[in-house]
């Protein structure tokens, strides 16, 4: 018994490693947390699939055994004690009880006989009657002695539980997996060729693996995560997505997620459809299908692309579709684009606190740049304008490595709430053809210089070189030629007189681009103040945006893949027995308490001993006890 | 005590009254009534629950008289919000006793400042030995747990009141279920006050109910947890009625247990022993209260794997929570174990008890904070 507490704790004690430890993470990022020692000592404890590992199963087999012998040696004598009056103590053991009393009982032998059996029967108390060798008879009587079940029940249940969890462990999979039958898959193979070793048939007893399935495809193979790799699950029939929905509060959160699923099987007179969601699976020859999450299934992209250095403001279209490729660009520096996700949904809390409520910002597109060495960048772009403080932005994220963070590239959207603006804008800076123009547009407003040819040529000309430095980095390179040219006490001066006047040709090159394409002009305002901040800020981080390329996703043909997972758990029904069992155990345990009473009449003495006992020493035997002594007194007067 | 020198036992049945059988007609009359109205948005597993609870409320008021007097207490209150509201959110801000009284917020404001004014009353009347003030102390207690779960039925309304499709019972996340954790420990208090004749351990825990007390009021002044969000789809299930409440009459009992233990240990050394019941009568209740947390606790733990095994593909997944709901099981059997079976008393199952409840703690509150995983559905 000390051996069955020990082994609970040291059960708990093991358990609370998996949940301080991520479990059945890919092998990656354990070696990226705990650097190559740790990460190689704690897979040979097998600490990342802790729940099967072999000791953790010991431990339960531990249990399994220890409780197995606790029930096979204490079944009989539980049997017995439940059974047993006990009719056949003495009155000399009778009398070193704890609990008991004598009474002397005036009225008729047989009237104090007939109450004293009336008194148990109200009690609930049942009685087997011994006559004893000198004429006394002693009343046995005994209640709530259904109680030994309750250890019964209890500690057969915890067996039977265990033994239903272990059926829906892997364990054949790990027998056959120490015998060299099968082995785990860990490159990612096309499903036809994943060898035998790998698979499991349909006569595996019991598993739990995933399935993605896009809408239009169709299945018969499940996959099994087992540690840093996989086992394909072959199925006894297949299984067809037609649609996926996802349904969605007016907040934005998700509602449901609904699957419609058709069942295809030789065996079938008709295909069954049935339409599964969260907390609804669908169960067909024992395996059970659930709705466990969603990805993308290949929607369907088309891009405007503009090559942001170069001053032609004409996009060039791009069609792909997500987990394909595309290319841009030429020779050797052409790029190939892999289209990793689309998400359909954006909830993001935009309020500056945190405090505000997430709403729905719309769709966005994540792929990769890659070049002619490998190296990739990663890139994450909003379909539509996001609102920051009141203004409209067009953002596109990038990174160079999984680690960092995406770093934003923010294009102001213009009064059409489109990026035109922007790249018209764009495209009047880069143009060289365009600076004398500018400039003279400038030099005509300025009042300090138009009245002064000289002046104004000097000015035009400085406008010029201003404007051919900013096309080549933005600020940054403004930031270099001052440190490089201007002493250092009048860099902040310079810096301040270059700023204003690359907004001032901003303000005439964002002009002249809306001319050309016959939109009306800004003002002078605010906003336009605004507007031109913004453009040059992001005309500047176009030069840290790691590519030339800016992929605008114009329309999607949305292509969605359902999550499912598949379980068979033969075992379950074994759990589910077990826990009845030990529920109907615990409660006789606790709330049926074994009494007994004995009741030694002696009718030549004129004498009632009365004694009490039970298995459990508490309380309310203690009251009981008084309070039977009290009744009993005043029948047996 | 029911019975007399004349030993002869009445049944239940036999003891009722006349007010009895009105208290449950009324509840019956009112389950009756959700059904004609709601029926059509109830699935059969619904329909039993709202059978069941009327029966087991009809029987737990015939067999605890104040239980019933609540029940009808929160009952008229909850109605009257409900018919204050005439439809409209907005109301509850403009209708003077919905926002200073019975609106859902507002009452739970009342029951958090009500269970704080208890507990100083409970360690004041322990401190004089005054049987009034331990009397007052009690009602207060009384009126906390009756401004709670009229702030939990308002609540249910209001979020149908938001969107239909927003609607839900308000055991979803942790800002609701540490209301709940409240009511159910002071009722369990309360159910052993009366039992034992004795107000002397209600300072003791209404300790543990104001630390959650403390909590709701930080997660609502800093998190705005208050709000009612709509529920996401893996809470989407009947099992959600049966499941958490269950699980919070085992924390509540197991949380009321570590704090009688607690008495335990100050009466065994000496500190306030005179005040407080016999050692031998605070075993006893420690007892008690771990059985039926025990015993409930375990038929939680069942219905949350039946649960997962319709929700996420397979009755244990070792999840955190799962994997906790385990250890604090494993914790308290081997308590149950030492104690009926080896016999032991005294102050080393009292510790044990006491410092089971920061296993306990760590199960319903340190996971959410502190791991990741399936049950995430409260993270702070």
């Amino acid at each position: 018994m000390r051996f069955a507490v020990s082994l609970l704790s040291v059960l708990g004690v093991a358990s609370v490693i998996g949940t301080v430890l991520k479990q059945n993470e890919p092998y990656e990022n354990y070696i990226v947390k705990f650097g190559q020692f740790w990460f190689a000592l704690f897979e040979h404890l097998g600490l990342y699939d802790v729940y099967h590992s072999v000791w953790f199963l010991v431990i339960l087999l531990f249990l399994v055994v220890s409780t197995s012998l606790c029930i096979y040696r204490n079944t009989p004598l539980m049997l017995k004690e439940w059974r047993t009056f006990k009719e056949h103590a003495t009155e000399k053991s009778l009398r070193a009880f704890s609990h008991q009393a004598t009474f002397k009982p005036t009225a008729d032998y047989a009237v104090v006989k007939q109450n004293l059996l009336q008194f148990l029967d109200a009690k609930g108390f049942k009685y087997k009657i011994r006559a004893q060798e000198d004429g006394s008879e002693l009343i046995a009587a005994k209640a709530g002695t259904h109680q030994r079940w309750g250890y019964i029940f209890t500690h057969v249940a915890m067996v039977v539980i265990l033994f239903g969890g272990l059926l829906d462990g892997n364990l054949p999979f790990k027998v056959q997996e120490m015998l060299g039958y099968k082995r785990i898959e860990t490159t990612d193979l096309p499903v036809s060729k994943v060898p035998a070793e790998s698979r499991m048939s349909v006569s595996n007893p019991s598993f739990r693996g995933n399935m993605t399935l896009a809408e239009g495809a169709t299945h018969n193979v499940a996959f099994l995560r087992v540690r840093d790799g996989y086992l394909v699950q072959e199925l006894p029939f297949a299984i067809g997505l037609k649609d996926f929905r996802i349904e969605h509060y007016a907040t934005g959160q998700p509602k449901s997620f609904e699957s419609d699923l058709v069942i295809f099987d030789p065996a079938l007179k008709e295909p069954i459809t049935k339409t599964i969601s969260v907390n609804h699976p669908l169960t067909y020859k024992g395996i059970a299908i659930y709705q466990s999450d969603f990805q993308d299934g290949g929607t369907g992209l088309k891009f405007n692309v503009w090559n942001l250095f170069t001053p032609n403001n004409q996009p060039q279209a791009l069609a792909g579709n997500i987990f394909g490729e595309g290319a841009l660009g030429e020779g050797d520096a052409q790029l190939r684009v892999e289209y990793n996700d689309f998400r359909k949904f954006n909830i993001i809390n935009m309020s500056p606190d945190g405090k505000g409520k997430p709403h729905n910002v719309g769709p966005n597109v994540t792929y990769k740049l890659r070049d002619s060495r490998g190296q990739a960048t990663e890139y994450v772009t909003y379909m539509q304008p996001l609102q920051i403080d009141g203004q409209f932005y067009f953002l596109s994220g990038m990174r160079e490595t999984v680690q960092e963070d995406f770093r934003y590239l923010r294009i102001p959207a213009d009064d059409n709430l489109s990026i035109d603006g922007f790249m018209g804008f764009r495209a009047m800076m880069l143009d060289a053809s365009k600076y004398p123009e500018i400039a003279k547009r400038i030099a005509e407003k300025s009042l300090g210089v138009r009245g002064d040819p000289q002046m104004k040529k000097q000015f035009e000309l400085s406008l010029v070189r201003l404007l051919t430095v900013f096309a080549k980095g933005g600020y940054s390179e403004v930031a270099k030629v001052i440190e490089k040219n201007v002493p250092e006490k009048e860099r902040e001066a310079s810096a301040t007189t270059y700023i204003k006047m690359v907004n001032v040709a901003a303000y005439e090159a964002y002009n002249m681009g809306l001319a050309l394409n016959k939109k009306p002009l800004l003002k002078n305002s605010p906003e336009t103040e605004r507007l031109l901040r913004d453009s040059l800020n992001a005309f500047s981080d176009m030069f840290f945006y790691g590519t030339p390329y800016y992929l605008q996703l114009n329309q999607f043909e949305h292509k969605e893949a359902s999550g499912l997972q598949l379980t068979k758990s033969p075992g379950q029904k074994w759990v589910y027995l077990g826990s009845v069992i030990l529920v109907l155990g615990i409660f006789a345990m606790m709330y049926i308490r074994e009494r007994r009473i004995w009741l030694y009449l002696k009718p030549d003495a004129k004498e009632v001993h009365f004694a009490m006992a039970s298995n459990r020493k508490n309380l309310d035997f203690e009251q009981e006890f008084n309070l039977y002594r009290e009744q009993l007194a005043g029948i047996a007067s | 005590m029911n019975e007399t020198i004349g030993y002869q036992q009445q049944t239940l049945l036999q003891r009722l009254n006349w007010q009895d059988w009105l208290y449950a007609l009324v509840i019956v009359a009112g389950s009756v009534f959700a059904f004609i109205k709601y029926a059509h948005f109830m699935d059969a597993y619904e329909v039993t629950f709202l059978f069941g609870a009327a029966a087991l409320i009809s029987y737990l008021g015939w067999q605890w008289k104040a239980l019933g007097r609540l029940v009808l207490g929160v009952g008229v209150l909850s109605l009257a919000a409900i018919a204050m509201y005439h439809g409209d959110q907005a109301r509850a801000t403009q209708v003077f006793f919905l926002k200073f009284l019975i609106a859902s917020q507002s009452a739970i404001m009342w029951m958090n400042v009500l269970f704080v004014l208890a507990m100083v009353t409970y360690w004041f009347a322990l401190y004089r030995r005054s049987a009034f003030t331990g009397r007052v102390a009690s009602a207060l207690t009384w009126a906390a747990v009756l401004f709670g779960f009229v702030g939990l039925m308002v609540r249910w309304y209001e979020s149908y009141l938001i969107a239909a499709d927003v609607g839900h019972i308000p055991v979803s996340n942790l800002y609701e279920v540490f209301v709940l954790f409240c009511l159910i420990t002071a009722l369990l208090y309360l159910h052993y006050e009366q039992k034992l004749n004795t107000k002397q351990l209600g300072g003791f825990v209404l300790l543990v109910i104001n630390a959650a007390v403390g909590f709701i009021l930080w997660y609502t002044f800093d998190r705005a947890a208050h709000n009612i969000q709509p529920l996401v789809p893996a809470l989407q299930s009947y099992w959600m009625k049966i499941h958490v409440p269950a699980n919070f009459v085992g924390y509540g009992s197991f949380s009321l247990a570590a704090m009688v233990a607690l008495s335990y240990l100050l009466a065994s050394k000496g500190v306030l022993t005179s005040r407080l019941p016999s050692l031998d009568v605070l075993d006893d209740l420690m007892y008690k209260a771990i059985a039926v947390g025990f015993a409930f606790f375990t038929i939680a733990t069942i219905l949350g794997a039946m649960w997962a095994a319709e929700a996420w593909g397979g009755y244990w997944s070792w999840d955190p929570k799962e994997t906790w709901a385990l250890i604090v099981w494993l914790n308290y059997a081997a308590w149950l174990h030492l104690r009926m079976v080896k016999g032991l008393r005294g102050p080393l199952l009292a510790w044990w008890a006491l410092i089971g409840l920061i296993i306990t703690t760590f199960a319903f509150l340190g996971v959410n904070m502190f791991l990741s995983g399936l049950h995430s559905y409260g993270t702070l």
